[in-house]
C-alpha cells in the first residue's frame, strides 16, 4: 500500500481530496444544495488563494491586492455576457490574456520594489482597478452585473446545473494543486523559494530572480483570474467589491489560517474561512439572538491570536502530530 | 474659467489634503520608528468620530467634546499599544497586516454593538454652521475651521518634532531605533507616546469630518488606504515628507475630480471624455504612487540618514 501516505496531515489531505471528489453526491442524496453551494463558493476561493500562495507562501511577495484578479476574472465574464456573448472559449482566453496583462504591467512595476513596499503598491494597484469599475457606468458601476447564462462549452463539458459547475471547480483546483506542486519542486520553483530565503546568494549565483518573481507573479495572477471567471460564473452577479482590498485581506488571512508555504494550507484555511463566515453568525444567534450581528468580534479575536500564538496555522498544528507520530514509532 | 469654482475647489483640495495629514503623519512615524504597518490606524478615525459625537449628544459644546474625546483618544492608543500592538512591532509585515486587519474587525464591531449599526449625525453650534463670505465667494465656515485647525496642528506637531527633545529622539527613533536604544533612551515608553499620539489625531481627523459626513462604522476603512499611499510618497518616517503629500495628494485627487473631464475634453469626445474622467480621476494617486516607487522608491522626502 505505498500510496498511502505515511504521514498524519498526509492521509488527512487525502481524505479530504476523497471526499471533496464525491461530496456532490453525497449533499444530493442527503438533499442539502446549500451546503454544495457553500462548497462551490469555498473551493473557488481556495484556487484563488493556492495562487496566492504560490508567491506568498513560496516567493515572500506579500501582495495585499490579489483579489483584483478575482475581479478581473469575473468581469472576463460579465462583460461580454453584457454583449450576448456566451461562449465559453471567449470567456476563459479573456481571462488568461487580460489578467497576465495586468499581472504583467502591474509586476513590472512592483515588483522592483520590496517589503512594505510591495504590499503598498499591489494594494495600490488594486485600488486602481477597482476604483476603475466603480466608476464604469456601462457596466453598473458599484451596483455591479447580472450574469443570466453560465459560459457555454459547446462540444465540450457543460457548466450548467450545480453539479457539473461543481466538477469544474474541483478540476480546476486539482490542476492548481498539480502545477503548483509541479512548480515548487521544478528548478523554477527551488529559485523562487531560494530568493525569498537569500536573494543577494540566487543572485550571485547567477539567477536573475527578478524574472524568476515576474514570471511566477503572471503565473499566479492568471491562476487567480480563472477563480474569479469561477466565482462570477458561480455567483451570475458581479460588481466591484469583490476587489475591494478587505477581500484580498481576508484571502492572505486564508493562506495564513491554512499554513502558508504549504500546497494544501490554503485548501484548509479556505475551509476553515468559510466556515466560520456560515457558521460563527448562528454561533453567536445561538449564545444569545441579539448577538448575530457581532460575530466580526470572536473572527477579528481569532485573526489576532492567529498572530500572537497560532504560528504555522492548521497546517502546523497538523505537523505537529506527524512529529509526535514519529517519535512514538521509534 | 469660473475663478470663484477654481478657489472653491482649491479649498476642499486643502482641506482633504489636511485630513489626510492628521492621519499620515501618526501613521508615517509608527511606521518610520517602529516599522509597523497599522492597518487599524484608520479605526481610531472613527472611534474619534463617534466619541465626539456621544458627547455632544449629551448636550456639550462641540469644542468641550472635541477636547474630550481627544484625551479619550489618547487614552485608546495607548492602551491598544499596550495590548496588542507592540507585541507586533519585532513580526514580520504579513503578522501585522494580519493581526491589524483583524483589529478593523474588533474596532468595527465593538463600535456596532456600542452605537449600533446606524451612522451617527453631528449637529454643529450655529454659529460654525453659516457661511463666511471672502470678496464674492461664499465658503462654509465650518470648512475655514477644519483647514485653521489641521494648520494648526501641523503647526504644533512641527514644532514638537522640530524643536523639542522628545522629537528630537523621535526623529533619531526614525533614522536609526538601535543607536537611539544604545543611547539608553527607555524606546518602550517613546513607542507607546508616539501610538498614542498617532491615534489622537487620526481620531481629531474623524472627529472634524464627522459633522460634515457624519460618524459611521467602517468610515476609516478607504480614507487609511490614502493615507498610507501619503506615507509611502512623502517617504516613511518623515512628517514633513507626510504633509507635502497630504496637500498634493488632497489637491491632485479634488481637482482631478472636478477638472479632469473638461481637460479630456479637449483632445477627445465628448462622449469618451465623460466615461473615461471619472476612473481616470479615480486612479490618479495611485499612478502617482507608482510613478514615485519606480523612480524614487523611498518616497519624496526620506528621512535624513535613513540606510537605503
Amino acid at each position: 500500500m505505498g500510496w498511502i501516505p505515511s504521514t498524519v496531515s498526509g492521509r488527512c489531505y487525502c481524505i479530504i481530496l476523497f471526499f471533496l471528489a464525491g461530496a456532490p453526491w453525497i449533499f444530493l442524496w442527503t438533499n442539502q444544495p446549500f451546503l454544495l453551494d457553500l462548497l462551490c463558493r469555498g473551493l473557488i476561493l481556495a484556487i484563488a488563494a493556492t495562487s496566492l500562495n504560490l508567491i506568498m507562501g513560496y516567493g515572500g511577495m506579500v501582495s495585499l491586492g490579489h483579489a483584483a484578479f478575482i475581479g478581473i476574472g469575473a468581469y472576463c465574464v460579465g462583460i461580454p455576457a453584457y454583449y450576448d456573448i456566451y461562449n465559453g472559449w471567449v470567456h476563459l482566453g479573456l481571462t488568461v490574456v487580460v489578467s497576465a496583462i495586468f499581472a504583467l504591467l502591474t509586476g513590472l512595476v512592483s515588483l522592483r520594489t520590496k517589503g512594505v513596499y510591495f504590499i503598498m503598491i499591489t494594494l495600490a494597484f488594486s485600488q486602481m482597478i477597482y476604483f476603475t469599475f466603480v466608476s464604469l457606468e456601462e457596466y453598473g458601476g458599484d451596483d455591479g452585473l447580472v450574469i443570466y447564462l453560465r459560459s457555454e462549452f459547446p462540444d465540450f463539458l457543460t457548466m450548467q446545473g450545480p453539479v457539473a459547475l461543481y466538477y469544474w471547480i474541483f478540476s480546476t483546483l486539482l490542476l492548481t494543486l498539480f502545477l503548483v506542486h509541479r512548480l515548487v519542486h521544478a528548478h523554477f520553483g527551488r529559485v523562487i523559494v531560494g530568493a525569498k530565503h537569500n536573494e543577494q546568494r540566487m543572485q550571485l549565483l547567477g539567477f536573475d530572480t527578478y524574472r524568476y518573481r515576474l514570471t511566477c507573479y503572471v503565473i499566479s495572477g492568471v491562476i487567480c483570474g480563472l477563480a474569479g471567471m469561477l466565482l462570477g460564473n458561480f455567483t451570475g452577479f458581479i460588481s466591484p467589491e469583490m476587489m475591494n482590498w478587505i477581500r484580498s485581506g481576508e484571502l492572505i488571512f486564508m493562506v495564513v489560517m491554512g499554513g502558508s508555504g504549504f500546497l494544501f494550507g490554503p485548501l484548509i484555511g479556505t475551509g476553515a474561512f468559510v466556515f466560520l463566515e456560515q457558521y460563527l453568525p448562528e454561533f453567536m444567534k445561538f449564545l444569545n439572538p441579539s448577538w448575530l450581528e457581532y460575530w466580526h468580534l470572536p473572527f477579528g479575536l481569532l485573526l489576532v491570536l492567529l498572530v500572537l500564538v497560532g504560528k504555522g496555522g492548521i497546517h502546523g498544528m497538523l505537523s505537529k502530530l506527524d512529529s509526535k507520530a514519529q517519535q512514538s514509532s521509534k | 474659467m469660473d475663478w470663484g469654482l477654481l478657489l472653491t475647489q482649491l479649498m476642499n483640495g486643502l482641506q482633504f489634503g489636511l485630513l489626510l495629514f492628521l492621519l499620515a503623519s501618526g501613521l508615517t512615524l509608527i511606521f518610520g520608528i517602529m516599522d509597523f504597518i497599522n492597518l487599524s490606524h484608520g479605526s481610531f478615525y472613527m472611534i474619534g468620530a463617534y466619541f465626539c459625537g456621544s458627547i455632544v449628544a449629551r448636550g456639550e459644546s462641540f469644542f468641550i467634546a472635541v477636547l474630550f474625546a481627544l484625551v479619550g483618544m489618547f487614552v485608546v492608543g495607548a492602551l491598544v499599544e499596550w495590548i496588542v500592538a507592540r507585541r507586533l512591532y519585532r513580526a514580520d509585515h504579513l503578522d501585522q497586516v494580519l493581526a491589524t486587519f483583524g483589529l478593523i474587525l474588533i474596532f468595527d464591531a465593538i463600535v456596532h454593538i456600542i452605537w449600533g449599526p446606524a451612522g451617527m449625525a453631528i449637529p454643529l453650534p450655529e454659529f460654525l454652521d453659516g457661511q463666511v463670505s471672502l470678496g464674492t465667494l461664499e465658503l462654509p465656515t465650518y470648512r475655514l475651521v477644519i483647514i485653521s485647525g489641521g494648520l494648526l496642528v501641523a503647526g504644533i506637531l512641527s514644532v514638537l518634532v522640530t524643536r523639542s527633545r522628545l522629537g528630537m529622539i523621535i526623529r533619531a527613533g526614525a533614522s536609526n531605533q538601535t543607536m537611539v536604544e544604545a543611547l539608553g533612551v527607555n524606546i518602550h515608553k517613546l513607542f507607546l507616546i508616539v501610538f498614542a499620539i498617532g491615534a489622537t489625531m487620526s481620531g481629531f481627523a474623524g472627529m472634524l469630518i464627522a459633522p460634515i459626513t457624519e460618524a459611521s462604522i467602517g468610515m476609516g476603512n478607504d480614507i487609511i488606504i490614502i493615507a498610507f499611499v501619503v506615507v509611502i510618497v512623502g517617504g516613511i518616517g518623515s512628517v514633513k515628507g507626510a504633509f507635502y503629500a497630504s496637500i498634493l495628494i488632497g489637491l491632485i485627487d479634488t481637482l482631478g475630480r472636478s477638472y479632469l473631464d473638461d481637460l479630456m475634453k479637449l483632445f477627445m469626445s465628448l462622449d469618451h471624455a465623460e466615461t473615461a474622467a471619472p476612473a481616470l480621476s479615480a486612479m490618479l494617486i495611485y499612478i502617482l504612487m507608482a510613478i514615485v516607487l519606480a523612480f524614487k522608491p523611498q518616497g519624496l522626502f526620506p528621512p535624513a540618514g535613513i540606510r537605503p
